[in-house]
């Protein structure tokens, strides 16, 4: 019988990330690693990909997890939980180990995933191993300082993509990695955060039971890099929701489905003027990127709408 | 019973590892290590093995999910070459610190640039520092035999290292020769079943895999790699004393090849050895005391037992097949390590280096010879004209 996804049960299951780790006050990461391993009640293997949530829950001699772990590389973290999930299957069918339900779970952060583990991860995905990827995507490469990736919006300032005088901050616009990996047909992906902890949860417990491979794509607010006060966390990633700039959704089988849909759909500069990386962008000379940010943000909900059937 | 069988060298490789059976292979097809992969890709789809096979999308991705299954507490092979290695060269490392047992069978070719799909030792070189052992092989039978005896050395629990077994691309890869392939059930009891002491899969036991690791204890885990890679010195002797008696075979650190009495001998590794021997027993029969010093063990790097071996000699050359670019006299890294234990151990005799075969160059016997008449005369004036030569080059 599964732990019900209800405070008062779930508060009676062991931490599986303990208390005293280094991960800054404020980091969404933690929170989300917890939400997501609380929401399983099978025993999990964890790899992680280098960056804020190994360096700061892992220095020799202390560990801050209560699982298996594994830290290998920056880029390589899909690849080598494929490793573990591959000597796992291959050691019970040869009568080596005795069969256990483990779910085999990768974090890695945008950087890890959008930019430089993408190879890895699609092929992980293409080649079916059973394992759920959890992006915590705090939408740049925040463990080395603050600088771009592939998830940083248009806009955003970075220490690689400054506001200057002249650029003022990224030129791009992010990719949409969740759509990337639902085209790879594997049985589940979702987009979640943790300020719907609930939503999330139902996506973990139906990710690790599909049967396949899973992606889910977490946005993960960092108070350094996004630059908000540590207790706007949750309240943060809402607004980026609320304002359909980080829709929640699922793709099961290949059938999209909104799982959350805004009452009032926000102008994405309610979520914009509450980070420090944004202020720029409210600079007259500046006020177009806000409406070709809205643009974007309206032009992939409009397409998400259509995907889920709801117009 | 053994039998003879008429292998390519990659064949005898994949034969090996049919016999192993490791538990998870994971390997991206490269030339000339191609064939051993679709040998394998065979055995596992007609289930002659029980191997899982991950076929990767990149040679990084072969490494890394050899780490992640040998951290699992699988018995994990790969093989690549060149380029493929050079994918890999972040995670080699890793596998190395992480004491992760790999067997890799490295089939030598040049890196590029420029591309060049043929045999030098480039690749291995790069990764002589890693904290891999690393055995080389004159022809299939030496790849199939050091293939089998790795597995023992690497999965020692004094040594805990991964080792790269190479062979030359294309010249051994690709050729067919005689192969004495042992009885699958003698293989499988020498291999024996790995036992390893901790598994990421261990639940009920968590432990943290490849944490930070800073200043304070970083150092002292470099250091235990060092222990280890001393112990595989004794280890690598101990296993090739087992193989030696049980397949009738006499591995060692090196092979010396009428070397006892020689005044000049040559060092050089894998195939070309093969053919610096029929060059010996052709001067011999002239009457010229002339010599051979096959190494096999490349890392732990046996230097007092070259030196010892090199002591009586009046003239050495060292053939390379790679060149260490901007070392003393852009000479090849065996040279440049080789005289330095001679030096060490007090070994003070003219030494010469010789380039030779890069990007797959044919090297015939009429050069080996001319080698051997170099040092005949190195021998007799007792001094080295020049300290490298590239063979054969167009200049």
């Amino acid at each position: 019988m599964a732990t019900k996804l209800i405070p008062k049960e779930l508060a009676k299951k062991p931490d599986r990330l303990s208390p005293g780790h280094r991960l800054c006050a404020g980091c969404a990461a933690p929170i989300i690693v917890r939400q997501i391993l609380a929401a399983i009640d099978e025993p999990v293997v964890v790899a992680n990909a280098t960056g804020c949530l190994e360096v700061a829950t892992t220095i020799y001699p202390y560990t801050a997890w209560r699982v298996p772990w594994i830290h290998n590389a920056f880029e390589n973290v899909a690849a080598t939980i494929a490793g573990v999930e591959t000597a796992y299957r291959s050691l019970v069918r040869q009568g080596k180990i005795p069969e256990r339900d483990i779910k085999f779970i990768a974090f890695g952060g945008d950087g890890g995933t959008y930019d430089i583990g993408l190879q890895a991860l699609s092929g992980a995905l293409e080649r079916g191993h059973q394992f759920l990827y959890v992006c915590y995507n705090n939408e740049a490469y925040m463990n080395t300082g603050i600088q771009r990736s592939g998830a940083t919006p248009l806009g955003a300032h970075t220490t690689t993509s400054p506001a200057g005088s002249v650029i003022p901050g990224k030129q791009q616009m992010r990719k949409d990695l969740t759509a990337i990996v639902a085209a790879h047909d594997i049985p589940y992906v979702a987009q979640a955060a943790p300020s719907q902890w609930k939503d999330l949860m139902e996506k973990t417990r139906k990710a690790v039971n599909c049967g396949g491979p899973a992606f889910l794509n977490v946005l993960s607010s960092c108070n350094r890099g996004w630059r908000h006060e540590t207790y706007e966390t949750l309240e943060l990633t809402q607004l980026a929701v609320d304002t359909c700039y980080w829709p929640l959704y699922e793709v099961e089988n290949g059938v999209w489905r909104l799982t959350y849909k805004p009452k009032e759909k926000l102008p994405v500069e309610e979520w914009l003027k509450r980070q420090g990386r944004f202020r720029h962008l409210f600079r007259p000379e500046n006020r177009h990127l806000i409406d070709e940010l809205q643009a974007e943000v309206d032009r992939r909900w409009e397409r998400l709408l259509a995907l889920c059937g709801e117009k | 019973m053994s039998k003879y069988e008429a292998l390519t060298g990659d064949q005898a490789v994949a034969t090996a590892m049919r016999q192993i059976n490791p538990d998870v292979v994971a390997a991206y097809p490269i030339t000339p290590q191609t064939e051993t992969v679709e040998f394998f890709a065979e055995y596992v789809a007609n289930g002659e093995v029980t191997t899982d096979f991950i076929c990767v999308e990149s040679e990084h991705s072969a490494m890394s999910a050899c780490v992640g299954a040998s951290a699992a507490g699988a018995r994990v092979m790969t093989a690549t070459s060149a380029n493929g290695l050079a994918l890999m060269w972040e995670v080699v490392y890793i596998a190395a610190s992480l004491r992760c047992p790999i067997v890799m069978s490295l089939v030598n070719r040049a890196l590029s640039g420029p591309i060049n799909i043929h045999c030098d030792h480039s690749d291995v070189m790069g990764m002589r520092d890693s904290g891999w052992i690393i055995l080389f092989s004159e022809n299939g039978q030496e790849a199939y035999d050091n293939i089998i005896q790795a597995v023992r050395i690497a999965e020692h629990p004094d040594v805990l290292l991964p080792v790269a077994v190479c062979q030359d691309g294309f010249i051994t890869s690709h050729a067919m020769e005689r192969v004495e392939v042992y009885d699958d059930a003698d293989v499988k009891a020498f291999v024996g079943t790995y036992r390893p002491k901790w598994s990421i899969l261990d639940v009920d036991n968590p432990k943290t895999y490849g944490p930070l690791d800073f200043y304070d204890y970083y150092y002292e885990h470099k250091r235990q790699q060092v222990e280890a890679m001393e112990h595989a010195r004794r280890v690598i002797l101990e296993v090739a004393d087992e193989f030696n008696r049980k397949f009738r075979r006499n591995y060692g650190l090196f092979e010396a090849y009428r070397l006892d009495d020689a005044d000049v001998a040559v060092v050089v590794t894998n195939s070309t050895a093969g053919t610096a021997k029929v060059v010996v027993d052709g001067l011999r029969a002239q009457g010229l005391k002339v010599g051979l010093l096959k190494p096999r063990v490349f890392r732990p790097f046996p230097a007092k037992e070259l030196a010892q071996a090199l002591r009586h000699l009046k003239a050495v050359a060292v053939m390379d097949r790679s060149i260490a670019f901007g070392s003393m006299n852009n000479a090849g890294p065996l040279f440049l390590e080789l005289t330095a234990a001679l030096a060490i151990h007090g070994v003070h005799i003219p030494v010469a280096d010789y380039i030779f075969g890069l990007g797959g160059r044919d090297i015939k016997p009429s050069e080996v010879e001319s080698v051997y008449r170099d040092m005949l005369r190195v021998a007799e004036t007792g001094r080295v004209e020049r300290l490298v030569t590239y063979l054969s080059v167009r200049e």
